[in-house]
């Protein structure tokens, strides 16, 4: 006899498998999926590269496809996820990396006029959290943001330098932020993420505190339908969180509710905090997708890639009110075995 | 002079801040101070119970007590 279930069956495509040191939050999003208990999902990864080591996590994604960087545009990406969905009739996509998120959401209606969903900030959301307008976006929005100066040409750095003192935060375009104490090291710095990101180049006045991280997932109507504060314990030399642990101060969920509302944010994004000694709260980052720690909200209570995923497929879902307060993460290393044939096949014919 | 609200004691010693993340530990006289402490007595009060409890001049308690107190307080774990 066969057992038969109720739940509907879904199949979700998730990017960011590179669960490595500094890691996508791809697989973190897939496992907090998996454990929800409301549907069955069907997880297609998408992957960049042919060792993001969620593509050989077979308990967790059941197939994997190689997708065009984003540098190649929105055609070539909408080609390959047609060709996707017809083997596969993918019900929602939910892309994970900064890089690509400006693609996905230029195809979002032609994603859903073939069927797929789709759960993300709006392009001008998107665009006023960007570190480029941080400061202004937070001026219009009555939220505390750290000053800034966008830099084209490396000429405009000492001005800047002047303007801020040190230490500042030389920062790329996309990722990466480096603290200089001295003319030279900003100006290393400068030509470092140049290198790495491309132009322009923030340079932003530096904030004594401890850094919060948030999770947080809009609706898109204004309403935070949840929000987990977060404290890192353990910090890797990239600045990533090793180990961390949610907090209970009502400080934070203010601070996102009024973000969320402010911005009719839809989908999932991650506030990076600087709380100083004297209380105040500068938000230093708007990440407009799911941090890797995102596992941790649904192991505190409230399960933001479940949530988005009910809400993208137009269930209600009403926000939560509370989450496990002192929940820890600890981070691990593992090293994953797999076989040639399978390195083999995703990297000659981009599927596994 | 009070504990802040939604700190977490136990008898082993172990503080937790939820505001803040920050966890300590201390030994058994820290451990009977946050109990009292918990328990919102007075200084006067606090000061005779550990006295009878352990064997330390009121002097010389009055010290350390002052100096526990001054830690608590740059961890945020009392109210100001």
């Amino acid at each position: 006899m066969t057992k038969t279930t109720n739940k509907r069956k879904i199949v979700i495509a998730v990017t960011a498998l590179n669960a490595i040191d500094s890691p996508g939050p791809g697989v973190a999003v897939i496992r907090a999926i998996r454990e929800c208990q409301d549907f069955d999902a069907r997880i297609i990864g998408l992957s960049y590269e042919s060792l993001e080591p969620g593509i050989y996590m077979h308990d967790l994604i059941d197939k994997t496809y190689q997708i065009p960087y984003p540098s190649g545009g929105t055609n070539s990406l909408l080609t390959r996820l047609i060709y996707i969905h017809e083997i596969e009739h993918i019900d929602l996509i939910i892309p994970n990396f900064d890089a690509e998120l400006f693609n996905f959401i230029k195809l979002r209606d032609k994603l859903e006029n073939i069927g797929i969903h789709t759960f993300l900030p709006e392009l001008s959301q998107f665009e006023a959290r960007d570190k480029i307008k941080l400061f202004e976006f937070g001026k219009k929005h009555g939220l505390l943001m750290p000053k800034d100066k966008i830099l084209h040409n490396i000429k405009d750095l000492e001005k800047a330098a002047d303007e801020f003192d040190y230490p500042l935060v030389v920062k790329g375009k996309f990722y990466d932020a480096i603290i200089s104490n001295t003319l030279e090291e900003a100006e290393k710095a400068y030509y470092k993420l140049q290198a790495k990101w491309g132009l322009p180049i923030i340079v932003q006045e530096f904030i004594h505190g401890t850094e919060i991280n948030i999770a947080a997932l809009g609706d898109g109507e204004g309403n935070a339908v949840s929000i987990v504060p977060m404290r890192k314990l353990y910090i890797t030399d990239k600045g990533k969180a090793w180990a961390g642990i949610t907090l209970d101060d009502d400080t934070y969920i203010e601070l996102a509710r009024t973000f969320i509302s402010a911005t009719k944010w839809r989908g999932g994004c991650e506030l990076e905090v600087m709380q100083t000694s004297d209380g105040k709260s500068y938000i230093m980052e708007v990440n407009p997708r799911f941090p890797a720690w995102i596992y941790l909200t649904a192991a505190a209570g409230q399960n933001q890639p479940a949530a988005l995923v009910k809400m993208a497929l137009g269930q209600k879902v009403e926000p939560f009110t509370t989450y496990e307060i002192g929940k820890i993460f600890v981070r691990y290393a593992w090293d994953l075995i797999t076989n040639i044939s399978e390195f083999q096949k995703i990297s000659g014919t981009g599927e596994l | 002079m009070k504990l802040r609200k939604n700190i977490a004691t136990s008898e082993e010693g172990f503080i937790f801040n939820p505001a803040t993340g920050d966890s300590f530990s201390t030994n058994p006289i820290g451990t009977d101070i946050l109990a009292l402490l918990k328990d919102e007595k007075s200084v006067k009060s606090i000061i005779e119970t550990i006295c009878s409890k352990y064997e330390v001049t009121e002097i010389q308690f009055e010290k350390d007590f002052d100096d526990f107190i001054s830690q608590l307080n740059d961890y945020k774990i009392l109210d100001q």
